[in-house]
């Protein structure tokens, strides 16, 4: 398998110079290969779990079916479940774009006094663990009575998006060449002008890639959620948790992998999409500056 | 005269860059102070209004609090145990990452699928992690049946329920993020450089201890630190596939147990206010060490 996949990549690039010895190859692809083994493994025997009924050692549940969807429907009330995940998800996707993305434009275009300390509030949040902040969030949020509500979840999770938008929109914006701008300006565009027509549709991919990073990290965001929610306002997440953890050694374990593959399920389909717009490498990477004053 | 002085000022202004224009930052200043600063500062205040009781059992005043989190070795422990975890856990990760991201750079066939599946375990979640570690690491799952049956092991192996099953839960959700920024900062790294070496008759190792680990070094650093913030706030897995209460009884886990269970606000806030200075400090030793690092361009795009 290695041998072939060297050899192919030095057929498909004989100028590549190689860096690393031949010895350490098959150190890379064993790593490589006991990381998806555990990966695939993972996937898989919850995918078997989530089907499966009297699975006691062996390869194999001794019978399959489809009962634990239908149960984990009846109990957690999934559907609910799922449209609180969805809805909170879009509504923190939506407010943290609209606050977000002005704030990374200035970041990106302008030099102002005090740039620098701006800069490092909204990256505070991103830095400290969201515990740290979370236990005193969710202690105010107690405190004025919106504990256990849909506003707290929704507040909670911004507060680690709207930095996130802004750090991800930054170098993006500012890959876009400023005279674009400056044209449209002597040509008597206005402010709001420049944003809808001029930035705005430059701006999509970027802002595609930002909202749909942030929710899958609002999906998946289980700290924070977990401090302010109540039962009828958990998100799947937590609610997966909170079956796990139960009093009584928690639910029966292949509801709780049913519930699991339907959270999966959406992530995959979040994820799908995702890569259909973004390159998963270019968002890490930042983008050389090309202002030119 | 009036309007001149006005016009005057808010020229002179602009020329230093404010303007009206600034506004726009306002929501999300607004925003982060109001969700962000006041409660983290209102957490801090909390940490010196102890309860009745902790003042009662630690004495010191306002500081009972703090009193308590130092002396009170169930609390404190789950400092040393926590970084036990979450160290060797990024180290691993950035370790492991720099062969991988190595091989991997340059073109392949079948680089964008093996860079998806990388991706993945990202969108899977502590949660999920979890769950599947239990089924698939337990005594009687897949692995154990396997590495029984080809006799490496008599008898299935203890992997979850203790230290090793966080271990592996952060590395499966750690491992392909420092992959991703590691690559990145590879890529930004100017070929010419390492060909010039190879021409100058340099081995590859003298490359890469000469060349590419010194211009690689600061990106290291970022990575350690961000996939450290990662593992430092383990939470659902400590509880899930640790042992929660003996070798991963983590600080968040210790937090948690005040905030929700003996619902003591302020003793809870101590420990995610020292939770947040502990990792801090880690963070500033990294970034110490950093800026003896090489400082400059990589000669490449980053």
């Amino acid at each position: 398998m290695a041998t072939v996949d060297t050899a192919a990549t030095e057929a498909a690039a004989p100028q590549r110079r190689r860096l690393v010895a031949r010895p350490s190859t098959w150190v890379v692809w064993a790593l490589v290969a006991a990381f998806f083994i555990f990966l695939i493994g993972i996937l898989v025997s919850v995918l078997v779990d989530s089907f499966g009924r009297r699975w006691f050692g062996g390869w194999l549940p001794e019978e399959f079916t489809a009962d634990w969807y239908a149960e984990a429907w009846d109990r957690f009330n999934m559907t609910h479940v799922i449209g609180v995940t969805v809805g909170v998800g879009v509504t923190v996707v939506v407010i943290s774009v609209l606050i977000g993305v002005p704030a990374a434009y200035l970041l990106a275009r302008r030099n102002f006094p005090g740039k620098q300390l701006i800069t490092l509030l909204f990256l505070l949040p991103i830095i400290i663990p969201p515990i740290t902040y979370g236990i005193p969030l969710a202690t105010v949020m107690y405190n004025v009575g919106l504990g256990r509500t849909l506003v707290a979840v929704v507040l909670v999770n911004l507060v680690p998006s709207v930095p996130f938008v802004i750090m991800t929109m930054t170098p993006f914006i500012e890959q876009i060449n400023p005279s674009i701008e400056s044209a449209a300006r002597m040509c008597g565009a206005r402010m709001k002008d420049v944003f809808l027509r001029i930035l705005g549709p430059l701006l999509v991919p970027g802002i595609l890639a930002a909202a749909i990073l942030v929710l899958v990290r609002t999906v998946g965001m289980f700290e924070l959620t977990f401090l302010v929610s109540g039962p009828p306002t958990d998100t799947l997440v937590v609610a997966i948790y909170r079956a796990m953890t139960a009093a009584g050694g928690g639910e029966a374990r292949s509801l709780i992998s049913a519930m699991a593959v339907v959270y999966t399920v959406t992530m995959l389909i979040i994820l799908i999409v995702a890569l259909r717009f973004v390159n998963p490498t270019q968002l890490v990477a930042r983008v050389p500056e090309t202002r030119d004053d | 005269m009036s309007a001149r002085s006005t016009a005057g000022l808010r020229h002179r202004l602009a020329e230093r860059g404010i303007d009206r224009g600034l506004l726009m930052l306002l929501p999300a200043v607004a925003f982060t102070v109001a969700l962000f600063i006041y409660p983290f500062l209102y957490g801090i205040g909390l940490t010196v209004q102890p309860t009745a009781g902790m003042q009662e059992k630690w004495g010191g005043g306002i500081w009972a609090n703090y009193i308590a989190f130092f002396s009170d070795p169930f609390v404190f422990d789950s400092v040393w145990i926590t970084l036990r975890l979450a160290l060797p856990a990024a180290l691993f990760n950035v370790l492991a990452a720099i062969p991988v991201a190595f091989k991997l750079r340059g073109k392949f066939r079948g680089k964008r699928l093996l860079t998806t599946l990388l991706v993945l375990p990202i969108t899977l979640g502590t949660v999920l992690t979890a769950q599947g570690l239990l089924i698939f690491a337990g005594r009687q799952g897949w692995l154990n049946t396997f590495l029984v049956q080809i006799g490496v092991l008599n008898e299935p192996a203890q992997f979850v329920n203790n230290y090793l099953g966080v271990f592996l839960s952060l590395v499966i959700s750690g491992f392909p993020f420092s992959f991703l920024l590691i690559s990145s900062y590879l890529s930004g790294i100017d070929p010419s450089l390492e060909a010039a070496a190879t021409t100058l008759g340099a081995s590859w190792f003298q490359r890469f201890r000469r060349i590419i680990l010194p211009l690689l070094a600061p990106g290291l650093a970022t990575t350690f630190i961000l996939t450290f913030v990662l593992a430092f706030s383990v939470f659902p897995s400590a509880r899930l596939v640790g042992d929660p209460t003996g070798s991963t009884r983590v600080m968040a886990l210790m937090a948690y147990r005040s905030f929700g269970e003996q619902i003591d606000y302020p003793m809870a806030s101590t420990i995610a206010i020292m939770m947040g200075v502990v990792e801090l400090i880690v963070i500033a030793i990294v970034m110490l060490w950093r800026t003896t690092l090489y400082r400059g361009s990589t000669g490449g795009k980053g």
